[in-house]
């Protein structure tokens, strides 16, 4: 029997749901229209109006907001609310350019507690469990979004943050945690350092809440079966609010989108078009209940696909696939879109593990790809013709999913370095390269 | 009989060659024989030495991937014609040979060859059945 956090807006109807986002989308536009001057532009620049506004159905008729836009709004541009009603800042990490930052009222913060909470309760976490959240605390929204959330279940709290991986490991088994939160990579570090401390069977973990990243079925396959705990994705952005703004139930089939407070939609990346559910393409969310920075139709550039299907676990919330990667992952090579997530797939079929590095060049005037990846102890030949077949097979089936020729190198063990925050999985040495 | 050969993984990088070499002797390991088979992008190390279990837990602990197997040390005479004589036999009994190396052992006439090929006990018995002498380990040690 699943259990809800908050089973009223987990299992509610259809129709109800419509009405409600019916009701604050609508208040939503008109809060922001009413505060916010830099999409009060947009929407004029669009001659809509607020009262052009009456529900979901008219969702489409706003317009867009990017990253640059909020990179142009930096910092204060798109707050909506005074300073004196704001509690938290949270920032992006910057990676793919200039930070973000986004603001928190106090209510922001209890609703965003709650969806981390329902999280927590759908990877089967109660008030005993012990949750060991791994995640970076401070500007990043992972640690700070399931402590919030696993507080509100009730469950004891292990804000270890990350790095130090000997002392989260002294943690998980002195205090026995049950649920790992952290990112999937880290995960799977924490997985192959366990072994090699043998200390597996010390552990008592039961389930792990693993996201901010790009992750593969085979990578959740992998560390389920090295931890012997169930793995359940979790999605979320600090555009629209943190971790939690969808979530996987037990049914490990895609992530519940917590639509009472986020509307999802996927659009024609090209065109803005939307698109209808089942087709693939750039999520875009609209946040109708958060105040101090209720951004409406915000492009994620993460591509996936939303799913309204029946659901086992009794959740009516919409769900949407694993993302295929964010498309700042997403390389352009020879004209080829690739997602490092897939080149992960074929790695882990060939049974090498989830520890590579793609490196992207441009020699005469065409892009080359480079797969660097861990030799494993137990695949090494001292008959360099079984290496060699190794690397073809790799080879063959990079070639045969993406339709592009790859090298593919052999590495020794353990010579990637590990993350231990998001992993960086990919060197682009094109920059300026004719 | 066969003898273990330990194996290891090389990425072709300044300084890793060194690195194995360092830590076996810093281990007090007795190397006997070498071979590298090399790629562009790394090499397979082979080598017979005295204390292979210990040499794999040393090299393991750092890091690299290591394998013990099983090769043949055939003693041939030190005599123009004698490898090529017992390739002969091999070859004409249809036993493929993955790769082999030799060396000269200490101050006598003979040479030992160390023969990779995939059934051990069959190569050993088809070279003796036509007086092809296989070294003992005390030889190869000596």
């Amino acid at each position: 029997m699943a259990s809800y956090y908050e089973q009223k807006w987990e299992t509610m109807s259809r129709d109800e749901m419509r009405a409600h986002q019916d009701k604050l989308l609508a208040e939503q536009v008109r809060h922001v229209y009413a505060n916010v001057a830099y999409y009060r532009d947009l929407m004029d620049g669009k001659g809509v109006k607020p009262g052009d506004i009456h529900g979901v159905d008219d969702l489409k008729l706003l317009p867009f907001i990017s990253k640059d836009d909020l990179r142009e709004a930096y910092p204060y541009g798109m707050l909506a609310v005074p300073l004196s009603d704001t509690v938290r800042v949270q920032s992006t990490s910057g990676t793919t350019g200039k930070r973000v930052v986004a603001f928190y009222t106090q209510e922001d913060i209890d609703l965003w507690d709650r969806c981390c909470a329902r999280a927590i309760v759908a990877a089967g976490g109660s008030n005993k469990d012990v949750v060991h959240v791994s995640y970076g605390y401070g500007l990043f929204t992972g640690g700070p979004g399931l402590n919030g959330g696993s507080h509100l279940v009730g469950s004891l709290t292990l804000p270890m943050s990350s790095g130090n991986t000997e002392r989260q490991i002294q943690f998980m088994t002195d205090l026995q945690s049950t649920i790992l939160c952290c990112t999937p990579s880290y995960a799977a570090f924490l997985a192959e350092t366990i072994h090699e401390m043998g200390l597996r069977g010390k552990i008592k973990l039961k389930a792990g809440i693993f996201g901010a990243e790009a992750w593969s079925e085979e990578m959740r396959r992998h560390i389920e079966q090295r931890l012997g705990i169930r793995a359940y994705d979790i999605y979320g952005l600090t555009e629209i609010s943190g971790p939690g703004v969808s979530f996987e139930c037990e049914e490990q089939t895609g992530m519940h989108v917590n639509e009472d407070h986020f509307i999802p939609e996927i659009i024609n990346p090209i065109t803005g078009e939307v698109l209808p559910d089942g087709e693939k393409g750039e999520l875009v969310f609209t946040s109708i209940s958060k105040k101090a920075f209720p951004l409406l139709r915000y492009r994620t550039r993460d591509i996936c696909v939303l799913s309204r299907k029946a659901c086992s676990c009794g959740r009516t919330l919409v769900k949407m696939a694993k993302p295929m990667g964010r498309s700042d992952d997403m390389l352009i090579i020879r004209g080829v879109n690739v997602f490092p997530s897939q080149i992960e797939t074929v790695l882990i079929n060939c049974g090498f593990e989830a520890n590579y590095q793609l490196v992207v060049d441009r020699v005469n005037y065409s892009d080359t790809l480079e797969v660097r990846v861990e030799l494993t102890p137990e695949m090494f030949s001292d008959e360099v013709r079984k290496l060699e077949m190794r690397e073809r097979e790799v080879v063959d089936k990079l070639k045969s999913m993406l339709g592009i020729a790859a090298k593919v190198t052999l590495v020794q063990p353990k010579s990637i370095t590990r993350s231990e925050g998001k992993a960086v999985r990919v060197i682009d040495n094109r920059g300026g390269k004719l | 009989m066969a003898i273990d050969q330990l194996s290891v993984f090389v990425e072709n990088k300044q300084g890793k060659l060194v690195e194995v070499l360092e830590a076996l002797g810093q281990a007090g390991i007795d190397l006997r024989a070498l071979s590298i088979a090399d790629t562009a992008d790394y090499g397979v190390l082979r080598v017979i030495v005295d204390r292979p279990v210990d040499a794999l837990k040393v090299l393991t602990d750092l890091g690299f991937a290591v394998r013990i197997n099983q090769v043949l040390p055939v003693s041939v005479d030190d005599a123009p014609g004698a490898l090529g004589n017992t390739l002969r036999v091999l070859s004409d009994a249809g036993i493929f040979v993955e790769y082999l190396y030799a060396f000269v052992a200490h101050g006598e006439d003979r040479a030992f060859v160390i023969l990779r090929v995939a059934d051990n006990e069959g190569a050993e018995k088809v070279l003796r059945g036509r007086g092809i002498a296989i070294a003992s380990k005390e030889e190869i040690y000596k």
